[in-house]
């Protein structure tokens, strides 16, 4: 039984979180024993193509693939955006902040029942940063600045870096960043693509296209006692209304991404006490993109114009009501400790709460650009939630100041091609962050030679400059100023601009215990610490 | 009759080659890229060196006619290669999908042949009566009413009365039949009544036609049972263009139940064609068009086949 001063703690960390959905009775719950057995069975709302985290970017792959792998450190989510040991037992780092030195698990053994050596973070690291030929890394970029990978002994890996990263721990603990064994990556590189190897909680069982994933407790995982599940089942959904359907009936306990509020509302007065609806803000953001290689969006008065016409604050109220969208924000997600204060932001362009003052701005910014008749076409993707409100209200706001927009939604091959061919004259773009670091969150915006994701195709130096400026520096207050120097450059330049950041739902059986809430959907999937009251 | 069914067998070979051909080419005007899709659908920050390996990787970078000429090298070696999305060979992404699919065409026949045929027999036998009415308000309805709204319908209704829901994974029919049933009878019976109602409607109209004809009034003044009449005479006429319906029907449900399968969150054809085509996985699309198509020309000529086991004056010459 956990003590009140933990129970305590961990209300404090909820709320510093912003997980308002935490309610007391949840904390209750939380504070039971755990209890062994049963099996999970989950919804997904995707299918991952294939198993490697390494190539990957999309949620499929991290919630399929986490529970049988193991990373480097975690994210400790009571207390996110902190890191802590997961194969790593402890970790030092040198006082020039250049070196950071691991000690592994001893006694740990990959599903095959082979030993978990420092050899094999060594060449799971190779293979991120230097993929051979034919591997793909997604985050090659991201561990560019780490000189060498040093085995001493088989418990202990030492990275060397070649520069300060500030960021550089919070990337160990990146949930894609599965341990591979050594001995399997030098049969294949591609090895983990079509198989499954790990370290992690639980084993794999069997993997049917289309239809399901399933694992089984891992009786030689290294962390004693855990996990508390026999074993999962996550069923792949492709429609909401089914899913909810699923989770009504009992035929699923829980869907670990998020709900909309509409479904959430149904979920609650159906089920009433039998369901838990978790929330917090979410690491997602929708953003109002222009292509400033085009005219006449290549003029800033323009950008500024359009950007200024959208009123955010009302905006947050409506779509929430009916979107996963809801709350206001700027290159960071609101809630996070280095993002910029409500007001302070209501001062940047776009982000004004008397919209009225905003949108005569607005129409004087375009009759100085010759833009008084401005027609264009709105490049959206063809996904209802939340792609579909957020264009229709796009439209709305820009009608208010006399400018004509078609909302023309996509498939994703085609909206994808045209975002980053540049065939569009305005987008509604998207950024997936699986952690709040401004390494990650602030890469978007940066000129196009240097950030493929930046489909407004700008080039700016003095952004470029701010963010590296940022990257390096390990001093929280001085790094927050070059932050907001980045944002407020960025916003008056109206490149591109969040339009809402997304808000998280999650829905459990009651029974579904141990699962910790985060703002990030990418954190939390390895099911290790989950357990069922019933 | 030998000789017209080897001719027509060997009719489809050039058939299916002008589909393999016309899909290729009507594949590559689509605008969009699947290792765009694969690597940045969900915001992935790739570089373009990342993706131009990628698509070398697949073969997206050979010149058009190379990847063509591959392409029907595989058709005519029945190789249709491996998923882009995947990179499973197309045949095991199909064969996974394709008993389901197969199982619920085959029910939702099942249901729609032991259902229309009295239907629509006993709606003509007793032409403006009170059945024949209610047989058409049952069957207007079942064409109104689209399956996959049936289909929910069916879903929430057995969620509100007794708090149940059928199986969400596939169970095959020779592991447990009662689970594969639970499962797949209720979009059977969605997609069924639909098909129930189209085909009765035909053998309605048909045999009210064939009844009016000369040899029915020539039996009947010969003194042969009514029983007869109809069973003999009648019916195994007015089945004919019942037969076609039935056919292409059949053969539109291996891969035309796109919402349907959503709604019953099955793992069918239709599923993946619709994940394939979003994702432009042309590999993949290009297999189950080939795949659809052979159904329907198989499935056409299994009907013109039957067409002479039921019309004796029908012969292939």
């Amino acid at each position: 039984m956990e003590s009140r001063r933990t129970t305590l703690k961990k209300i404090a960390g909820a709320f510093a979180l912003g997980v308002s959905g935490l309610s007391l009775e949840t904390m209750r719950a939380e504070a039971q024993s755990p209890k062994k057995g049963g099996t999970l069975t989950y919804a997904m709302s995707a299918e991952t193509p294939h198993y490697d985290g390494h190539g990957s970017d999309t949620f499929a792959t991290i919630q399929f693939s986490a529970p049988f792998y193991s990373t480097l450190l975690k994210f400790d989510l009571d207390k996110y955006p902190n890191v802590t040991g997961d194969l790593a037992q402890s970790y030092t780092v040198s006082p020039d902040k250049l070196i950071y030195t691991f000690k592994l698990h001893p006694n740990v053994k990959f599903h095959d029942g082979t030993p978990c050596t420092s050899a094999d973070v060594k060449a799971t690291y190779d293979r991120l940063r230097n993929p051979p030929q034919g591997v793909v890394s997604t985050r090659k970029a991201t561990f560019a600045d780490i000189a060498s990978i040093e085995t001493p002994d088989p418990l202990t890996v030492v990275f060397k870096l070649k520069a300060v990263n500030a960021a550089i721990l919070q990337h160990f603990g990146s949930p894609w960043n599965f341990i591979y064994s050594a001995k399997d990556l030098e049969k294949d590189p591609n090895w983990p693509k079509t198989h499954i190897n790990g370290t992690g909680a639980f084993t794999f069982v069997e993997h049917i296209k289309g239809s399901h994933v399933a694992g089984k407790r891992n009786e030689n995982y290294f962390k004693k006692g855990l996990p508390y599940l026999d074993g999962f089942k996550g069923v792949f959904f492709l429609q909401a209304a089914t899913m909810l359907n699923a989770l009504q009936g009992g035929q699923v306990q829980a869907e670990f991404r998020s709900i909309s509020e509409p479904e959430k509302q149904r979920l609650v007065q159906t089920m009433g006490d039998k369901i838990r609806i978790q929330e917090s803000s979410w690491t997602l953001n929708l953003l109002v993109c222009f292509n400033v290689e085009k005219k006449p969006f290549d003029d800033v008065r323009v950008r500024r114009a359009l950007v200024m016409a959208i009123d955010r604050w009302g905006g947050s109220k409506g779509l929430g009501q009916i979107s996963t969208l809801r709350s206001v924000g700027g290159v960071l997600r609101p809630g996070y400790p280095l993002a910029t204060p409500e007001a302070e932001l209501v001062k940047l362009p776009g982000f004004s709460k008397d919209i009225k003052k905003s949108r005569e701005e607005a129409k004087k910014l375009l009759k100085e650009a010759g833009q008084e008749n401005l027609k264009f076409t709105l490049h959206n993707r063809s996904i209802a939630q939340p792609y579909t409100p957020a264009g229709v209200f796009l439209v709305d706001q820009w009608r208010q100041i006399g400018v004509t927009v078609e909302n023309k939604q996509q498939e994703t091959a085609p909206y994808l091609a045209g975002l980053n061919s540049g065939n569009y004259d305005v987008a509604v773009d998207f950024s997936n962050l699986f952690m709040d670091d401004p390494s990650l969150a602030l890469s978007k915006y940066l000129s196009i030679d240097r950030s493929p994701d930046n489909r407004s195709r700008s080039k700016d130096a003095e952004l470029d400059k701010l963010y590296d400026a940022s990257m390096r520096e390990l001093d929280t207050k001085k790094r927050q100023a070059l932050i907001q120097a980045f944002e407020k450059r960025l916003f008056e330049q109206a490149y591109q601009q969040p339009l809402l950041w997304w808000y998280r739902m999650v829905p459990t059986h009651k029974s579904v215990m141990g699962w910790r809430m985060s703002p990030s959907h990418n954190l939390g999937q390895d099911l290790s610490d989950v357990w069922l009251s019933s | 009759m030998l000789r017209y069914t080897i001719n027509r067998i060997l009719l489809t070979i050039p058939t299916l080659l002008g589909v393999a051909v016309l899909v290729f080419f009507m594949l590559r005007i689509v605008p969009g890229d699947i290792v765009e899709v694969k690597l940045r659908g969900d915001g992935g920050a790739v570089t373009q060196e990342t993706i131009e390996m990628e698509r070398h990787r697949l073969g997206l970078d050979k010149p058009l006619m190379v990847q063509f000429k591959d392409w029907m090298v595989g058709v005519v070696t029945f190789n249709y290669g491996i998923s882009m999305w995947t990179e499973r060979p197309v045949m095991e992404e199909i064969a996974i999908r394709l008993e389901l699919s197969l199982e619920v065409a085959i029910l939702a026949t099942l249901i729609a042949i032991l259902l229309a045929i009295p239907l629509g027999t006993t709606a003509a036998l007793y032409r403006d009566t009170w059945i024949d009415y209610l047989m058409r308000i049952l069957t207007i309805g079942g064409i109104s009413i689209p399956s996959f709204w049936f289909g929910m319908l069916i879903m929430l209704s057995l969620l509100a009365a007794f708090n149940w829901l059928p199986p969400i994974t596939f169970t095959p029919i020779y592991v447990d039949p009662v689970a594969n049933l639970t499962q797949l009878i209720w979009p059977a019976a969605a997609v069924g009544y639909r098909y129930c109602a189209v085909t009765a409607r035909m053998i309605r109209s048909s045999l009210l036609e064939v009844l009016s004809e000369d040899y029915i009034r020539t039996a009947r003044a010969k003194g042969v049972q009514e029983k007869l009449v109809i069973s003999r005479h009648a019916l195994r006429n007015a089945l004919l263009p019942a037969i076609t319906v039935i056919a292409l029907e059949f053969t539109f449900l291996i891969g035309g139940l796109v919402v349907t399968e959503q709604v019953f969150n099955l793992n069918g054809i239709g599923q993946l064609f619709v994940q394939s085509v979003s994702r432009n996985d042309f590999t993949l699309i290009q297999g189950m068009v080939m795949l659809i198509a052979a159904f329907y020309v198989f499935v056409n000529l299994a009907v013109d086949l039957l067409y002479a086991v039921f019309d004796p004056r029908i012969r292939y010459a």
